[in-house]
């Protein structure tokens, strides 16, 4: 008989592990969401500040799924896959919404564009993860790919 | 914790303490009401207590830069006090901090108004 590790310990670490979830188009999911990365990146011990990062980046990125993706379309569906390697976390999140031009979104930062109030959330994503990615989804959609390494790597 | 936001005056300038997760539904929402509600009463100079935000995200962001410019289009100002890291972070890399005027010290804060 093998014995399991002990939940947040090293060996579980050590374990390559995929989640996947398939979520409601509501604001609900957001939470959801944030909360299931953030317990699967929970073995890589990352600090307080870089779990807030990776937290948010999930959140922004879940809220432009259903909102601006599915718009609240109960009919679509989010999918959230998180992989777990011993030294990084790789989150993918896509949605079936009329897809998305990341060169289209203007600058939040230039001119008069820092008085929108909206926009930021791309920014934000990039600045707070170590890799992001946004691509078409086939047959529709947008899917977002996120990659958080371990500090001390 | 969901937010909470509570309203007191020093002198003629109006502190509004900011507590809790302020995001995209019921946080974002909260400061949105409170902040148009103070500006359609006329109070213009408004300095927001950030010290007790636990969370904000870009939709709270927003909502910061949305009443700086309802303020500031009615010959008022929305200044912010006392930033966690967190907060600061965000304004950074939006580059808000170019936007707003930021203070660690109240009394400082609300004497800027003069």
């Amino acid at each position: 008989m093998v014995s399991a590790p002990e939940p947040g310990g090293v060996d579980e670490a050590m374990e390559e592990h995929t989640l996947q979830v398939e979520y409601e188009s509501a604001l609900e999911s957001v939470d959801s969401a944030e909360e299931a990365v953030l317990r699967e990146a929970e073995p890589l011990g990352f600090d307080e500040e870089e779990r807030h990062r990776i937290g948010i980046a999930v959140r922004e990125c879940m809220v432009n799924a259903v909102v601006h993706g599915n718009r609240y379309n109960a009919k679509k569906k989010v999918w959230l896959q998180v992989q777990r390697t011993p030294d990084h976390i790789t989150i993918r999140i896509e949605d079936e919404g009329d897809g998305f031009d990341p060169a289209a979104v203007p600058d939040p930062c230039a001119g008069e564009n820092i008085y929108r109030q909206s926009g930021r959330g791309v920014m934000m994503m990039q600045a707070f993860m170590d890799e992001f990615a946004i691509s078409p989804r086939v047959p529709r959609g947008t899917q977002v790919k996120m990659v958080k390494y371990k500090t001390d790597r | 914790m969901s937010a909470k936001l509570t309203t007191r005056q020093v002198g003629d300038v109006t502190v509004v303490d900011v507590a809790g997760k302020i995001t995209l539904g019921e946080g974002a929402s909260a400061l949105r009401t409170t902040l148009r509600d103070l500006a359609a009463n006329g109070h213009k100079k408004l300095l927001l207590n950030l010290a007790e935000v636990s969370y904000i995200d870009s939709s709270g962001i927003g909502e910061l830069v949305s009443a700086f410019t309802t303020v500031a289009n009615q010959g008022g100002a929305v200044k912010l006090l006392n930033l966690t890291k967190r907060v600061q972070d965000l304004l950074q890399i939006t580059k808000l901090y170019t936007v707003f005027d930021v203070f660690d010290d109240e009394p400082a804060g609300v004497r800027s108004f003069a």
